[in-house]
């Protein structure tokens, strides 16, 4: 019941944060959408890394740490840290260049103008939302997973069919409803301003979390040595790692290159410079996270209770092991705390894609195809706020389905979004890519994907490879080969946009 | 020295295929698995690439070309 009333006061200060972060609200849609550029280092660099992290972070990276082992941590979090901060640097930064000059405020805009395609729009529109659906999910399952687990027997009269824990549907709908509050009244400032906070939050907490479990389970010493001496394998890469697929992992963090949310995170910031200590810190935040969350997956493998029997049950509900640490080996104040911490992590990055959808939407559909002048600011904002209700409300139904594992379903919706990557890297380096390559790289992701998701039993299959590669590897080249092959054989785009797009570096190369 | 911050970069990537600790079940301070350990020095090891990045090859030109011709802002369709 503690855990309970502590993280229903964690709400209250969100809520409280979305008031406040109404009091800045200039009532324009600009500001509602990307904050009027007003975004400082700090606030840019936790609001960016906020929204990348989330339940694939915490509770998917400890899961999979718990079955697969400690290279886990290499297959993302290093991976990430190298290839998130590469992408920050030479794509962010120039995205962000022609969002300031040119005024966009979604990734849409810019690759109708960067390709002359009104119907390239059309298309990127539904596919950017049908993979940010899954990435919701994995918030919401995580969520209700983590939640389930530290609750569990709390309230037996109350939830009987969930054995007293607090069942998945009502931990995303508390979520659900709290981000959409804070979000409503505050549009990307208030999400911006509410992931500063839950990132420090969620980082402090998880570092206690390591500190209070480690000590939980007799120190960190004891723990690995209980890991040896039952799961050596976990110690190592032996499990179930191969070369091939190690490496080819490098291809998933490609993903934040695409994601349509942080392409509106990197338009919040005042200047360019403003991007130079997210480039720094982000692998090292990223390093903070992963490694405490990894090495607790490892040692919940092994871990046992004072009474011998194992902290983590062999059979156990995807997506529970943190909560299950959590609720056992914590008091239930301490419990509460670290609990909110994980909620933050997970909340953070909710938020961001909501905003992102009804930007998209609001932009991208009904003032690019009705007119902009049709509408006030007052109208656009309303407008976002009434698609980003009926996003939620489809999450929210899908979250009610038999769930899969976050870390699966995260990588899946990764995939997707890193096929596309070679459209935004061609448009910012690459003066030769034209309309129909770009259309050829996304039905190329499109078909190989479907592809591949299929063979793989829709996901179902944890450790499905193709040819001993992620499907990722697959999906990129195919996307890759078509974007190269179609533009080289169409006609190169005209030298206006070009000009418009290509930026020359003094002496030459871009 | 900006070619040598991509090379670094480059070197960086190829290095975290670290296939000679594959197996390696030696524990750093006897709890952390060098695996791990090697890893995290690698994220470390990012960082640092990066700040590099900015202080060698930091991309002015781009922050000119968002300073500049202001009749071209608002264009965005």
């Amino acid at each position: 019941m503690t855990q309970v009333i502590i993280i229903v006061c964690y709400m209250g200060l969100l809520i409280g944060l979305g008031l406040i972060s109404r009091m800045s609200f200039r009532g324009t849609a600009k500001d509602y959408f990307v904050a009027s550029q007003s975004i400082g280092p700090f606030v840019l660099l936790m609001s960016v890394f906020g929204t990348t992290m989330t339940a694939f972070a915490l509770v998917g990276s400890t899961g999979e740490a718990y079955k697969a082992g400690i290279g886990v941590y290499g297959l993302l979090a290093s991976w990430s840290g190298l290839v998130h901060a590469a992408v920050f640097f030479l794509i962010g930064i120039k995205l962000w260049s022609y969002g300031s000059r040119y005024g966009y405020v979604t990734q849409i805009q810019f690759f109708r103008d960067r390709f002359e395609s009104s119907s390239l729009g059309l298309l990127l529109f539904p596919i950017l939302v049908a993979l940010v659906i899954p990435y919701l999910l994995t918030g919401l399952l995580g969520a209700g997973g983590f939640i389930k687990a530290i609750t569990a027997g709390s309230f037996p009269d109350l939830f009987t069919e969930t054995g007293g824990a607090i069942p998945n549907w009502l931990t995303s709908f508390v979520i659900c409803g709290v981000v959409l509050f804070y979000i409503f009244f505050g549009g990307l400032r208030g999400a911006a301003w509410a992931n500063t906070f839950q990132t420090i939050v969620f980082m402090i907490v998880g570092i206690i979390t390591f500190i209070v479990i480690s000590r939980g389970i007799g120190g960190p010493v004891a723990a690995t040595q209980a890991v040896m001496e039952k799961h050596p394998e976990l110690l190592t890469r032996e499990s179930e790692f191969t070369k091939l697929h190690f490496l080819t992992y490098g291809f998933v963090p490609l993903s934040v290159g695409m994601f349509p949310h942080l392409f509106q995170h990197w338009l919040t910031a005042k200047s360019a410079k403003t991007f130079r200590l997210t480039v720094v810190a982000h692998p090292i935040f990223i390093m903070i996270v992963w490694a405490p969350c990894v090495m607790i997956g490892v040692w919940a493998s092994s871990a046992l209770m004072p009474d011998g029997s194992l902290v983590v049950p062999i059979k156990h509900p995807p997506n529970s092991e943190l909560g299950i640490m959590i609720g056992k080996l914590t008091g239930p104040l301490l419990g509460g705390i670290l609990s909110a911490g994980v909620l933050a992590a997970i909340m953070s990055s909710l938020d961001s894609q909501f905003v992102c959808l009804g930007t998209m939407f609001t932009n991208d559909i009904v003032l690019h195809h009705f007119g902009k002048d049709r509408f006030s600011d007052r109208q656009q904002v309303m407008l976002a706020r009434g698609f980003i209700i009926a996003i939620v409300a489809i999450t929210f139904a899908l979250s009610l389905a038999e769930p899969r594992r976050v870390f699966t379903l995260g990588v899946w919706c990764f995939s997707g979004f890193a096929s596309l990557f070679p459209i935004v890297f061609a448009s910012v380096y690459w003066r030769r890519v034209t309309r129909m390559g770009a259309f050829a790289s996304i039905f190329a992701t499109i078909v190989v994907w479907l592809l591949l998701f299929a063979a793989s039993d829709y996901g179902k299959d944890r450790t499905f490879l193709f040819l001993g590669m992620m499907p990722v590897a697959t999906i990129f080249t195919a996307s890759a080969a078509a974007l190269i092959g179609v533009s080289l054989m169409t006609q190169p785009p005209s030298q206006a946009t070009i000009d418009k797009f290509i930026i020359p570096r003094p002496g030459g190369i871009y | 020295m900006r070619i040598a911050v991509y090379i670094a970069a480059v070197l960086l990537a190829i290095l975290h295929q670290d296939f000679w600790l594959w197996d390696n079940d030696t524990l750093v301070f006897d709890f952390l698995p060098v695996g791990l350990a090697y890893h995290i020095g690698y994220s470390i090891a990012a960082a640092a690439v990066w700040a590099a990045a900015i202080k060698y090859a930091w991309p002015s030109h781009v922050e000119d070309f968002a300073e500049g011709d202001p009749k071209a802002e608002n264009s965005g369709s």
